[in-house]
Protein backbone atom coordinates (compact mmCIF):
# COMPACT_ATOMS: atom_id res chain seq x y z
CA UNK A 1 0.00 0.00 0.00
CA UNK A 2 1.31 3.08 -1.06
CA UNK A 3 1.47 5.95 1.72
CA UNK A 4 3.56 9.50 1.65
CA UNK A 5 5.13 9.88 4.75
CA UNK A 6 8.65 11.19 3.53
CA UNK A 7 8.75 13.91 1.06
CA UNK A 8 11.48 11.68 -0.34
CA UNK A 9 9.20 8.71 -0.83
CA UNK A 10 8.48 10.56 -3.87
CA UNK A 11 10.54 11.16 -6.85
CA UNK A 12 11.70 13.75 -8.77
CA UNK A 13 9.86 12.55 -11.73
CA UNK A 14 6.48 11.47 -9.49
CA UNK A 15 6.68 15.02 -8.05
CA UNK A 16 6.69 16.99 -10.94
CA UNK A 17 3.38 14.95 -12.24
CA UNK A 18 1.72 15.84 -9.16
CA UNK A 19 2.34 19.64 -10.32
CA UNK A 20 1.46 18.98 -13.68
CA UNK A 21 -1.93 17.30 -12.04
CA UNK A 22 -2.21 20.00 -9.83
CA UNK A 23 -1.74 22.89 -12.37
CA UNK A 24 -4.17 20.51 -15.04
CA UNK A 25 -6.90 20.84 -11.47
CA UNK A 26 -6.45 24.77 -11.13
CA UNK A 27 -6.89 25.46 -15.12
CA UNK A 28 -9.84 22.56 -15.32
CA UNK A 29 -11.83 22.48 -11.65
CA UNK A 30 -15.03 20.89 -13.52
CA UNK A 31 -13.01 17.95 -14.63
CA UNK A 32 -12.21 16.89 -11.08
CA UNK A 33 -15.26 17.64 -9.42
CA UNK A 34 -16.55 13.89 -9.35
CA UNK A 35 -13.43 12.56 -9.49
CA UNK A 36 -13.84 10.99 -5.91
CA UNK A 37 -17.36 10.89 -5.24
CA UNK A 38 -18.05 8.28 -2.86
CA UNK A 39 -14.92 7.75 -1.58
CA UNK A 40 -13.66 9.11 1.99
CA UNK A 41 -10.86 10.55 3.37
CA UNK A 42 -9.96 9.99 7.13
CA UNK A 43 -8.43 13.13 8.87
CA UNK A 44 -6.86 12.33 11.83
CA UNK A 45 -5.42 15.27 13.80
CA UNK A 46 -3.83 14.53 17.27
CA UNK A 47 -2.05 17.84 17.34
CA UNK A 48 -3.88 21.51 16.61
CA UNK A 49 -4.23 22.58 13.04
CA UNK A 50 -5.77 25.20 10.94
CA UNK A 51 -4.29 25.00 7.41
CA UNK A 52 -3.49 21.79 6.45
CA UNK A 53 -6.37 19.85 8.50
CA UNK A 54 -8.84 22.45 6.27
CA UNK A 55 -7.21 22.10 3.05
CA UNK A 56 -7.07 18.32 3.14
CA UNK A 57 -10.73 18.41 3.94
CA UNK A 58 -11.60 20.91 1.38
CA UNK A 59 -9.46 19.03 -1.19
CA UNK A 60 -11.45 16.39 -0.79
CA UNK A 61 -14.54 17.78 -0.96
CA UNK A 62 -13.88 19.23 -3.89
CA UNK A 63 -12.79 16.39 -5.37
CA UNK A 64 -16.22 15.12 -4.75
CA UNK A 65 -15.49 13.35 -1.56
CA UNK A 66 -16.56 12.99 1.88
CA UNK A 67 -14.76 13.33 5.15
CA UNK A 68 -14.39 11.60 8.56
CA UNK A 69 -12.59 13.84 11.18
CA UNK A 70 -10.80 13.89 14.91
CA UNK A 71 -9.57 17.13 15.56
CA UNK A 72 -7.65 16.31 18.56
CA UNK A 73 -6.21 13.81 20.38
CA UNK A 74 -9.06 14.12 23.26
CA UNK A 75 -11.81 13.33 21.45
CA UNK A 76 -10.35 10.06 20.09
CA UNK A 77 -9.73 6.98 21.22
CA UNK A 78 -5.69 7.96 21.92
CA UNK A 79 -6.93 10.01 25.30
CA UNK A 80 -7.77 6.17 26.30
CA UNK A 81 -4.23 5.34 25.50
CA UNK A 82 -5.34 3.70 21.78
CA UNK A 83 -2.18 3.16 19.97
CA UNK A 84 -1.34 4.62 16.96
CA UNK A 85 -1.27 1.03 15.04
CA UNK A 86 -4.98 0.32 16.49
CA UNK A 87 -6.06 3.77 15.50
CA UNK A 88 -4.65 3.05 12.09
CA UNK A 89 -6.14 -0.45 11.56
CA UNK A 90 -9.65 0.84 12.73
CA UNK A 91 -9.76 3.54 10.75
CA UNK A 92 -8.67 1.77 7.80
CA UNK A 93 -12.22 -0.02 8.08
CA UNK A 94 -13.96 3.50 7.26
CA UNK A 95 -12.20 5.46 5.11
CA UNK A 96 -10.60 5.03 1.42
CA UNK A 97 -7.23 7.56 2.62
CA UNK A 98 -6.18 9.10 5.92
CA UNK A 99 -4.11 11.90 6.69
CA UNK A 100 -2.72 11.92 10.01
CA UNK A 101 -0.92 14.62 12.22
CA UNK A 102 0.77 13.85 15.21
CA UNK A 103 3.39 15.28 17.66
CA UNK A 104 5.29 12.29 17.76
CA UNK A 105 7.44 11.59 15.71
CA UNK A 106 7.37 8.84 13.19
CA UNK A 107 3.69 8.02 14.05
CA UNK A 108 2.35 8.56 10.70
CA UNK A 109 5.23 5.80 9.51
CA UNK A 110 3.71 3.34 12.23
CA UNK A 111 0.24 4.06 11.10
CA UNK A 112 0.93 3.05 7.29
CA UNK A 113 2.95 0.07 8.42
CA UNK A 114 -0.45 -0.81 9.87
CA UNK A 115 -3.24 0.28 7.52
CA UNK A 116 -4.95 -1.36 5.05
CA UNK A 117 -5.34 2.55 3.20
CA UNK A 118 -3.07 4.88 1.91
CA UNK A 119 -1.71 6.96 5.06
CA UNK A 120 -0.58 11.14 4.34
CA UNK A 121 1.30 12.28 6.65
CA UNK A 122 0.28 15.61 7.84
CA UNK A 123 2.92 16.62 10.30
CA UNK A 124 4.68 14.56 12.74
CA UNK A 125 6.60 16.69 15.41
CA UNK A 126 9.39 18.49 14.21
CA UNK A 127 10.59 15.45 11.78
CA UNK A 128 8.62 15.72 8.41
CA UNK A 129 5.64 17.46 6.48
CA UNK A 130 5.67 16.15 3.15
CA UNK A 131 1.99 17.69 1.74
CA UNK A 132 3.45 21.05 2.84
CA UNK A 133 6.89 20.81 1.02
CA UNK A 134 4.54 19.70 -2.13
CA UNK A 135 3.09 22.60 -1.61
CA UNK A 136 6.25 25.13 -1.71
CA UNK A 137 7.51 23.01 -4.56
CA UNK A 138 4.16 23.83 -6.08
CA UNK A 139 4.58 27.57 -5.55
CA UNK A 140 8.32 27.43 -6.56
CA UNK A 141 7.51 26.33 -10.11
CA UNK A 142 4.39 28.96 -10.38
CA UNK A 143 6.42 31.58 -9.32
CA UNK A 144 9.33 30.95 -10.66
CA UNK A 145 9.07 28.23 -13.40
CA UNK A 146 11.95 25.85 -12.61
CA UNK A 147 13.53 24.66 -9.68
CA UNK A 148 16.97 24.33 -10.59
CA UNK A 149 19.94 27.24 -10.28
CA UNK A 150 17.97 28.78 -7.18
CA UNK A 151 19.52 30.42 -4.44
CA UNK A 152 17.15 29.68 -1.17
CA UNK A 153 17.38 31.30 1.81
CA UNK A 154 15.52 29.87 5.00
CA UNK A 155 15.44 32.06 8.12
CA UNK A 156 14.34 31.36 11.74
CA UNK A 157 13.94 27.98 13.47
CA UNK A 158 16.13 25.64 11.29
CA UNK A 159 16.29 23.50 14.01
CA UNK A 160 12.93 22.13 15.06
CA UNK A 161 11.35 23.64 11.35
CA UNK A 162 9.87 20.28 9.82
CA UNK A 163 8.88 22.51 6.73
CA UNK A 164 12.60 23.33 6.13
CA UNK A 165 13.78 20.26 6.50
CA UNK A 166 11.39 18.24 4.18
CA UNK A 167 11.72 21.24 1.97
CA UNK A 168 15.83 21.79 1.31
CA UNK A 169 14.96 17.38 1.25
CA UNK A 170 13.22 17.78 -2.03
CA UNK A 171 14.92 21.08 -3.36
CA UNK A 172 18.41 19.37 -2.99
CA UNK A 173 17.60 16.87 -5.84
CA UNK A 174 17.42 19.58 -8.07
CA UNK A 175 20.55 20.95 -10.09
CA UNK A 176 22.42 24.20 -9.10
CA UNK A 177 20.56 24.91 -6.23
CA UNK A 178 22.04 26.63 -3.52
CA UNK A 179 21.08 27.22 0.19
CA UNK A 180 21.84 30.15 2.50
CA UNK A 181 20.82 28.87 6.18
CA UNK A 182 19.81 32.03 8.64
CA UNK A 183 18.90 31.25 12.25
CA UNK A 184 20.40 31.99 15.74
CA UNK A 185 23.29 29.57 17.20
CA UNK A 186 20.31 27.58 19.11
CA UNK A 187 18.18 27.02 16.22
CA UNK A 188 20.73 25.82 13.44
CA UNK A 189 19.53 23.29 11.21
CA UNK A 190 20.34 19.69 12.31
CA UNK A 191 24.14 18.06 11.51
CA UNK A 192 22.12 15.48 9.98
CA UNK A 193 20.54 17.45 7.74
CA UNK A 194 23.71 18.89 6.89
CA UNK A 195 25.40 16.04 6.50
CA UNK A 196 23.16 14.95 3.65
CA UNK A 197 24.02 17.71 1.70
CA UNK A 198 27.65 17.55 2.53
CA UNK A 199 27.54 13.74 0.74
CA UNK A 200 26.23 15.70 -2.22
CA UNK A 201 28.11 18.18 -2.17
CA UNK A 202 25.30 20.90 -2.03
CA UNK A 203 26.39 24.13 -1.36
CA UNK A 204 25.71 25.98 1.57
CA UNK A 205 26.51 28.47 4.09
CA UNK A 206 24.89 29.33 7.28
CA UNK A 207 24.77 32.77 9.14
CA UNK A 208 23.18 34.70 11.61
CA UNK A 209 22.66 37.47 9.79
CA UNK A 210 19.70 37.82 7.44
CA UNK A 211 20.41 41.41 5.93
CA UNK A 212 23.94 40.06 4.80
CA UNK A 213 22.34 37.82 2.72
CA UNK A 214 19.35 39.37 1.45
CA UNK A 215 20.34 40.72 -1.91
CA UNK A 216 22.02 36.78 -2.97
CA UNK A 217 18.13 35.33 -2.82
CA UNK A 218 15.78 34.02 -5.06
CA UNK A 219 13.38 32.84 -2.50
CA UNK A 220 13.74 33.44 1.09
CA UNK A 221 11.47 31.04 3.79
CA UNK A 222 11.21 32.51 6.96
CA UNK A 223 9.69 30.25 9.71
CA UNK A 224 7.98 30.56 12.78
CA UNK A 225 9.88 30.42 16.32
CA UNK A 226 7.08 27.24 17.20
CA UNK A 227 6.37 27.20 21.42
CA UNK A 228 5.27 24.08 21.35
CA UNK A 229 8.99 22.51 20.56
CA UNK A 230 10.35 24.21 23.16
CA UNK A 231 10.42 21.93 26.50
CA UNK A 232 11.76 25.15 28.00
CA UNK A 233 9.66 28.55 28.15
CA UNK A 234 12.70 30.41 28.85
CA UNK A 235 14.18 29.12 25.73
CA UNK A 236 11.71 29.90 23.67
CA UNK A 237 11.04 33.61 24.73
CA UNK A 238 14.80 34.62 24.57
CA UNK A 239 14.38 33.21 20.73
CA UNK A 240 11.25 34.00 19.50
CA UNK A 241 11.89 37.58 18.16
CA UNK A 242 14.95 36.84 16.30
CA UNK A 243 14.13 37.79 12.96
CA UNK A 244 10.98 39.97 11.66
CA UNK A 245 10.95 40.86 8.37
CA UNK A 246 10.03 44.82 7.76
CA UNK A 247 9.67 46.85 4.58
CA UNK A 248 12.86 49.06 5.68
CA UNK A 249 14.73 45.32 5.52
CA UNK A 250 13.48 44.25 1.83
CA UNK A 251 15.63 47.40 0.44
CA UNK A 252 17.77 45.55 -0.46
CA UNK A 253 16.41 42.96 -1.62
CA UNK A 254 15.75 41.65 -5.65
CA UNK A 255 12.92 42.75 -7.42
CA UNK A 256 11.71 38.98 -8.29
CA UNK A 257 12.20 37.91 -4.99
CA UNK A 258 9.78 34.79 -4.03
CA UNK A 259 9.12 35.36 0.16
CA UNK A 260 7.65 32.45 1.61
CA UNK A 261 6.11 30.66 4.70
CA UNK A 262 4.29 27.61 6.05
CA UNK A 263 2.02 29.97 7.96
CA UNK A 264 0.95 30.37 11.19
CA UNK A 265 2.71 33.38 11.88
CA UNK A 266 2.95 35.01 14.71
CA UNK A 267 5.21 38.52 14.32
CA UNK A 268 8.46 36.91 11.97
CA UNK A 269 6.60 38.60 8.82
CA UNK A 270 4.73 42.23 9.22
CA UNK A 271 1.27 42.58 7.58
CA UNK A 272 2.91 45.53 5.88
CA UNK A 273 4.58 42.71 3.61
CA UNK A 274 1.50 41.55 2.72
CA UNK A 275 0.82 44.14 -0.16
CA UNK A 276 4.14 43.55 -1.67
CA UNK A 277 4.19 41.51 -4.49
CA UNK A 278 7.20 39.53 -3.66
CA UNK A 279 5.01 38.33 -0.78
CA UNK A 280 3.85 34.72 -1.83
CA UNK A 281 2.23 32.79 1.46
CA UNK A 282 -1.65 32.86 1.07
CA UNK A 283 -0.87 31.60 -2.77
CA UNK A 284 1.01 29.08 -0.77
CA UNK A 285 -2.12 27.87 1.02
CA UNK A 286 -4.13 28.26 -1.84
CA UNK A 287 -1.52 26.06 -4.01
CA UNK A 288 -1.51 23.61 -0.80
CA UNK A 289 -5.37 22.56 -1.20
CA UNK A 290 -4.36 21.97 -5.35
CA UNK A 291 -1.30 19.96 -4.50
CA UNK A 292 -3.39 17.76 -2.10
CA UNK A 293 -5.99 17.16 -4.73
CA UNK A 294 -3.56 16.25 -6.98
CA UNK A 295 -1.58 13.62 -4.19
CA UNK A 296 -5.48 12.07 -2.82
CA UNK A 297 -5.82 11.50 -6.73
CA UNK A 298 -2.57 9.99 -6.87
CA UNK A 299 -2.62 6.72 -3.57
CA UNK A 300 -6.42 6.48 -4.18
CA UNK A 301 -5.30 5.79 -7.34
CA UNK A 302 -2.66 3.60 -7.01
CA UNK A 303 -4.73 1.87 -4.60
CA UNK A 304 -7.14 0.89 -7.17
CA UNK A 305 -9.97 2.70 -5.17
CA UNK A 306 -10.60 4.72 -7.76
CA UNK B 1 47.86 -13.14 32.60
CA UNK B 2 46.42 -16.49 31.88
CA UNK B 3 42.91 -17.66 30.88
CA UNK B 4 42.52 -20.78 30.66
CA UNK B 5 41.31 -22.12 27.09
CA UNK B 6 37.93 -23.42 26.63
CA UNK B 7 35.99 -26.78 25.54
CA UNK B 8 33.07 -25.89 24.01
CA UNK B 9 32.56 -21.94 23.52
CA UNK B 10 32.51 -19.06 21.81
CA UNK B 11 35.73 -16.59 21.59
CA UNK B 12 34.89 -13.05 20.40
CA UNK B 13 38.36 -11.53 19.04
CA UNK B 14 39.59 -8.48 17.51
CA UNK B 15 37.35 -6.27 18.91
CA UNK B 16 38.52 -2.72 19.30
CA UNK B 17 40.49 -1.89 22.54
CA UNK B 18 37.83 -0.55 24.86
CA UNK B 19 34.33 -1.70 22.67
CA UNK B 20 34.83 -5.19 25.09
CA UNK B 21 32.55 -4.07 28.03
CA UNK B 22 30.00 -1.97 25.30
CA UNK B 23 29.73 -5.52 23.46
CA UNK B 24 29.34 -7.39 27.19
CA UNK B 25 26.33 -5.51 28.08
CA UNK B 26 24.67 -5.36 24.21
CA UNK B 27 25.22 -9.15 24.42
CA UNK B 28 23.61 -9.74 27.77
CA UNK B 29 26.55 -11.78 29.14
CA UNK B 30 26.34 -10.48 32.29
CA UNK B 31 22.96 -12.71 32.69
CA UNK B 32 24.66 -16.14 31.91
CA UNK B 33 25.20 -19.01 34.16
CA UNK B 34 28.54 -19.80 32.76
CA UNK B 35 32.23 -18.46 32.92
CA UNK B 36 32.83 -15.21 30.99
CA UNK B 37 36.42 -13.45 30.58
CA UNK B 38 36.88 -9.53 29.33
CA UNK B 39 40.53 -10.01 28.44
CA UNK B 40 41.46 -5.94 28.23
CA UNK B 41 44.13 -4.41 25.91
CA UNK B 42 45.48 -7.75 24.88
CA UNK B 43 48.63 -6.99 22.48
CA UNK B 44 47.98 -7.66 18.92
CA UNK B 45 50.27 -7.29 16.15
CA UNK B 46 47.57 -6.27 13.85
CA UNK B 47 45.73 -3.94 15.93
CA UNK B 48 47.93 -2.87 18.71
CA UNK B 49 45.71 -3.54 21.25
CA UNK B 50 42.86 -5.20 21.29
CA UNK B 51 40.05 -6.71 23.43
CA UNK B 52 38.82 -10.17 23.71
CA UNK B 53 35.56 -11.77 25.22
CA UNK B 54 35.63 -15.59 26.14
CA UNK B 55 32.33 -17.43 26.79
CA UNK B 56 32.43 -20.87 28.56
CA UNK B 57 29.38 -22.43 26.78
CA UNK B 58 27.88 -22.21 23.49
CA UNK B 59 25.30 -20.00 23.94
CA UNK B 60 23.42 -18.46 20.34
CA UNK B 61 25.34 -14.97 19.73
CA UNK B 62 23.37 -12.21 17.85
CA UNK B 63 25.85 -10.85 15.36
CA UNK B 64 23.90 -7.99 14.74
CA UNK B 65 25.17 -6.96 17.99
CA UNK B 66 28.57 -7.07 16.94
CA UNK B 67 28.12 -6.01 14.03
CA UNK B 68 26.75 -2.95 15.30
CA UNK B 69 29.41 -1.97 17.81
CA UNK B 70 32.89 -3.37 16.37
CA UNK B 71 32.03 -4.94 12.85
CA UNK B 72 36.03 -5.33 12.61
CA UNK B 73 35.59 -8.32 15.19
CA UNK B 74 35.47 -11.62 14.58
CA UNK B 75 33.71 -14.59 16.35
CA UNK B 76 34.92 -18.22 16.91
CA UNK B 77 33.19 -21.57 17.35
CA UNK B 78 35.13 -23.72 19.39
CA UNK B 79 33.85 -27.53 19.78
CA UNK B 80 35.90 -30.03 21.96
CA UNK B 81 38.85 -27.87 22.36
CA UNK B 82 39.00 -27.19 18.15
CA UNK B 83 37.79 -24.32 16.19
CA UNK B 84 34.90 -25.42 13.69
CA UNK B 85 34.02 -22.01 12.82
CA UNK B 86 35.01 -18.58 12.52
CA UNK B 87 33.08 -16.05 11.27
CA UNK B 88 33.79 -12.06 10.34
CA UNK B 89 31.23 -9.72 10.93
CA UNK B 90 29.00 -6.98 9.19
CA UNK B 91 27.30 -4.39 9.49
CA UNK B 92 23.80 -5.04 9.71
CA UNK B 93 21.26 -3.04 7.86
CA UNK B 94 19.00 -3.45 10.48
CA UNK B 95 19.14 -3.23 14.16
CA UNK B 96 15.94 -4.40 15.72
CA UNK B 97 15.82 -4.76 19.72
CA UNK B 98 19.46 -3.50 20.52
CA UNK B 99 19.57 -0.11 21.51
CA UNK B 100 16.57 2.42 22.14
CA UNK B 101 15.55 5.81 20.53
CA UNK B 102 16.95 8.82 22.67
CA UNK B 103 14.45 11.23 20.93
CA UNK B 104 11.99 11.93 23.75
CA UNK B 105 9.82 13.35 20.55
CA UNK B 106 10.14 9.96 18.97
CA UNK B 107 6.77 8.00 18.79
CA UNK B 108 8.66 5.04 20.52
CA UNK B 109 8.74 6.97 23.26
CA UNK B 110 5.22 6.86 24.19
CA UNK B 111 4.41 3.16 22.57
CA UNK B 112 5.87 0.99 24.61
CA UNK B 113 5.47 -2.08 22.43
CA UNK B 114 7.24 -0.67 19.54
CA UNK B 115 10.15 -2.24 18.38
CA UNK B 116 12.93 0.07 18.06
CA UNK B 117 14.62 -0.23 15.26
CA UNK B 118 17.61 1.21 13.64
CA UNK B 119 18.69 1.31 9.62
CA UNK B 120 22.17 2.15 8.41
CA UNK B 121 21.98 5.00 6.74
CA UNK B 122 25.88 5.54 5.86
CA UNK B 123 28.64 2.72 5.69
CA UNK B 124 31.92 4.36 5.94
CA UNK B 125 30.43 6.55 9.07
CA UNK B 126 28.72 3.89 10.71
CA UNK B 127 25.99 5.69 11.57
CA UNK B 128 22.17 4.30 12.61
CA UNK B 129 19.28 6.38 12.55
CA UNK B 130 15.71 5.24 13.79
CA UNK B 131 13.16 4.38 11.57
CA UNK B 132 10.90 6.22 13.29
CA UNK B 133 12.31 9.91 13.50
CA UNK B 134 15.55 9.43 12.09
CA UNK B 135 17.11 10.43 15.26
CA UNK B 136 21.36 9.05 15.04
CA UNK B 137 21.85 6.44 17.36
CA UNK B 138 24.52 6.49 20.06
Amino acid sequence: MRSLISILDLSVQEIDELIDTACDIIENPAKYAEACRGRKLATLFFEPSTRTRLSFEAAMYELGGNVLSVSSADSSSAAKGESVADTAKTVSCYADIIAMRHPKEGAPYVAAKNASVPVINAGDGGHNHPTQTLADLLTIRREKGRFDGLTVGFCGDLKFGRTVHSLIGAMARYPDVRFVLISPEELKLPSYEKDVLKQKNIPYVQTTDLMEVMPELDILYMTRVQRERFFNEEDYLRLKDSYVLEPKKLAAARQDLSIMHPLPRVNEISVAIDSDPRACYFKQVLNGKYIRMALILKLLKEAGRI
Amino acid sequence: MNIDSITNGVVIDHITAGAGMRLYELLGLGELDCSVAIIKNVQSAKMGKKDIIKIDALIPIDFDVIGYVDPGATVNIIRDEKLVEKRTIDMPELLTGVIKCKNPRCITSVEQELDHVFRLTDRAGKVYRCIYCETKAG
